[in-house]
């Protein structure tokens, strides 16, 4: 049930975003190089390019300030845990902990400039732009909210998806090829998991949305890596048997090759 | 050369792999140990899931077990008899320890138990080798006889009912003992990712009165069917058995065996003692240390499973 607010108050956004036209005048155009990604056994990440441009119309007025593009890049939900360790017995433990539920596995929001130029806080959190204002909500027993952004266990939460590299937030991620023409480059980490990628295009102008375009692409494992995967959660006990039997054959193996006797 | 492991979801290196294999096999054909005590801790370091490197590990030694058993079994040092009860402790020792991993894992306490048992464990038994072997040798520069086994002495494990003779092994031991020391060993070889072969020979040895020539091959035995007991529960329950990984390990263990062996043939026994007794010591204090010392990072994360 929770799950469906998200979409609902994106549609709603959409929404928005598609009836705002006809006043700018402006048309915002996206793609991807790619919208298949494929793990194979040598994946050590990807970086995907973004390429689009800005058409204008006989509508569009002179900008003061130009045009800004915020990416957003949302990988798929997983429910994830933080515990934090306190001092019990000298040892430290595991001792308090909160669940992030539907919480994004990879999150990149990418600008041409920071973020707090390209509009005011107000927007970016109505928007919700940006790692301060992405939406965590965060279960601690029965309780569900979305804390505060500087509640300690989302900021260790952001921190720790930070260094591993899956969430970032990269205020020159997008650069402007001509005042029309944009290019960003996505980059993916080894350790992204497999799902549907939404990236949400926005062109800003003079600190207000302008114009909105998605563009979703899919990670996927290929043969291999998709087999072995699948076989081991769906089919564990004979996945674990041939493991094993894999590992007296190899030992077998050893032993006749190594036979010195 | 980057390899992506399927089940851990990360790509590392595998020619570390591989080197990680070959030196623990050394070590483990060397003191003839299933050397999980060590991998599973390098795994952890090279950032892999610790719940991924436990439960993979146990086919790496399920490998390594297998090709010694073999040797011994040529040289027919291995009490099967002996090794079937024991098994037949291990498999519920087992069943237990993927249960247990389980539940601790649902809770967000299996890390902090694997740290504590390999603490606790480590350090008894690596310091117990270390203060025998020393006093072994010392007596062996003062030019004493060194302590031979004495088979008149009992114990109260003497004197439990249900007795059987073990004939290889030539003792007349009760089954509860026996039964009991396959439990443990199948419990804790499932939680912390080791075969426990370090910590069976001693009590064999010291509880069972088993002599030396049958010792090693029989452990070899045990570990070899609780460790691939292991890896099939494993796979089963909690789905983090990375075959590819396994794989890997298995393929440079084995062969990093051969060496190891050969290696420690030309040590004296004591030698050997201590010095497994050192390095099992020193894995002890390394996960001390981590226990003890204020972490970098108060917080952790962990995806919650998606079945309860």
């Amino acid at each position: 049930m929770r799950t469906s607010s998200v979409p609902a108050v994106l549609l709603a956004f959409a929404a928005l975003a598609a009836s705002a036209p006809p006043a700018a005048g402006e048309r915002l155009i996206a793609s991807l190089s790619t919208h298949r990604v494929m793990v194979t056994s040598s994946f050590t990440g990807e970086e995907l390019v973004l390429f689009g441009g800005i058409e204008q119309d006989a509508a569009s007025r002179p900008r003061r300030s130009g045009y800004d593009i915020v990416v957003t890049v949302t990988g798929p939900r997983q429910n994830t845990v933080t515990f934090r360790k306190s001092r019990v017995l000298g040892i430290w433990v595991n001792a308090d902990s909160r669940v992030f539920e539907n919480a994004p596995a990879y999150l990149a929001v990418l600008s041409n400039r920071p973020l707090d130029m390209v509009t005011n806080a107000e927007v970016l959190r109505r928007l919700q732009l940006g790692l301060d204002n992405i939406p965590l909500p965060q279960r601690a027993s029965i309780n569900i909210a979305d804390a505060a952004s500087d509640d300690p266990f989302r900021v260790a939460f952001i921190k720790i998806k930070t260094d591993n590299g899956l969430y970032r937030e990269v205020p020159n991620g997008v650069t402007f090829l001509t005042p029309q023409l944009y290019r960003a480059s996505i980059p993916l980490p080894a350790e992204v998991p497999v799902g549907t990628y939404e990236v949400d295009v926005r062109l800003f102008a003079d600190g207000a949305q302008i114009a909105r375009a998605p563009s979703p692409f899919e990670v996927y494992k290929s043969g291999f890596e998709q087999i072995v995967t699948s076989a081991a959660r769906d089919h564990g006990f004979l996945y674990g048997l041939i493991t094993a039997l894999l590992a007296v054959i190899t030992g077998w193996f050893a032993s006749v090759v190594f036979r010195r006797d | 050369m980057q390899i992506y492991l399927p089940i851990a979801g990360l790509s590392v290196n595998v020619f570390v792999l591989l080197a990680i294999g070959l030196a623990v096999g050394f070590i483990s054909g060397m003191f003839g140990i299933g050397g999980g005590f060590l991998m599973t801790p390098l795994l952890i370091f090279l950032g892999i899931p610790p719940a991924v490197a436990v439960a993979s590990v146990t086919g790496h030694i399920a490998a390594s077990s297998m090709s010694g058993a073999i040797s011994y079994w040529r040289r027919n040092t291995i009490d099967l008899a002996l090794a079937f009860m024991l098994l037949a402790g291990g498999f519920i020792g087992t069943a237990s320890g993927v249960w247990l991993f389980t539940t601790l894992r649902a809770i967000g306490q299996l890390d902090i138990t694997i740290g504590v048992l390999y603490v606790l464990l480590l350090g008894i038994v690596g310091g117990l080798m270390v203060a025998e072997s020393v006093r072994a040798i010392a007596r062996v520069r003062q030019g004493k006889p060194v302590e031979l086994r004495r088979p008149g002495s009992h114990t109260w494990i003497h004197g439990l009912p249900f007795k059987l003779r073990f004939k290889r092994s030539r003792i007349y031991v009760s089954a509860i003992p026996v039964w009991g020391i396959g439990f443990f060993i199948g419990l804790i070889g499932a939680v912390m990712g080791i075969g426990g072969g370090f910590l069976l020979v001693p009590m064999l040895i010291y509880l069972l009165r088993v002599p030396t020539a049958t010792v090693i091959g029989t452990s070899m035995v045990l570990t070899l069917v609780t460790m691939a007991s292991a890896t099939v529960m494993h796979a089963a329950t909690n789905h983090l058995v990375d075959a590819l990984l396994a794989l890997i390990l298995m393929v440079g263990g084995v062969s990093g065996a051969q060496f190891g062996a050969r290696a420690g043939q030309k040590m004296g026994g004591e030698r050997l003692r201590l010095l497994l007794g050192l390095l099992v010591l020193a894995v002890g204090i390394r996960f001390a240390w981590d226990l003890v010392v204020p972490p970098d990072n108060l917080y952790s994360i962990r995806l919650q499973d998606a079945e309860p």
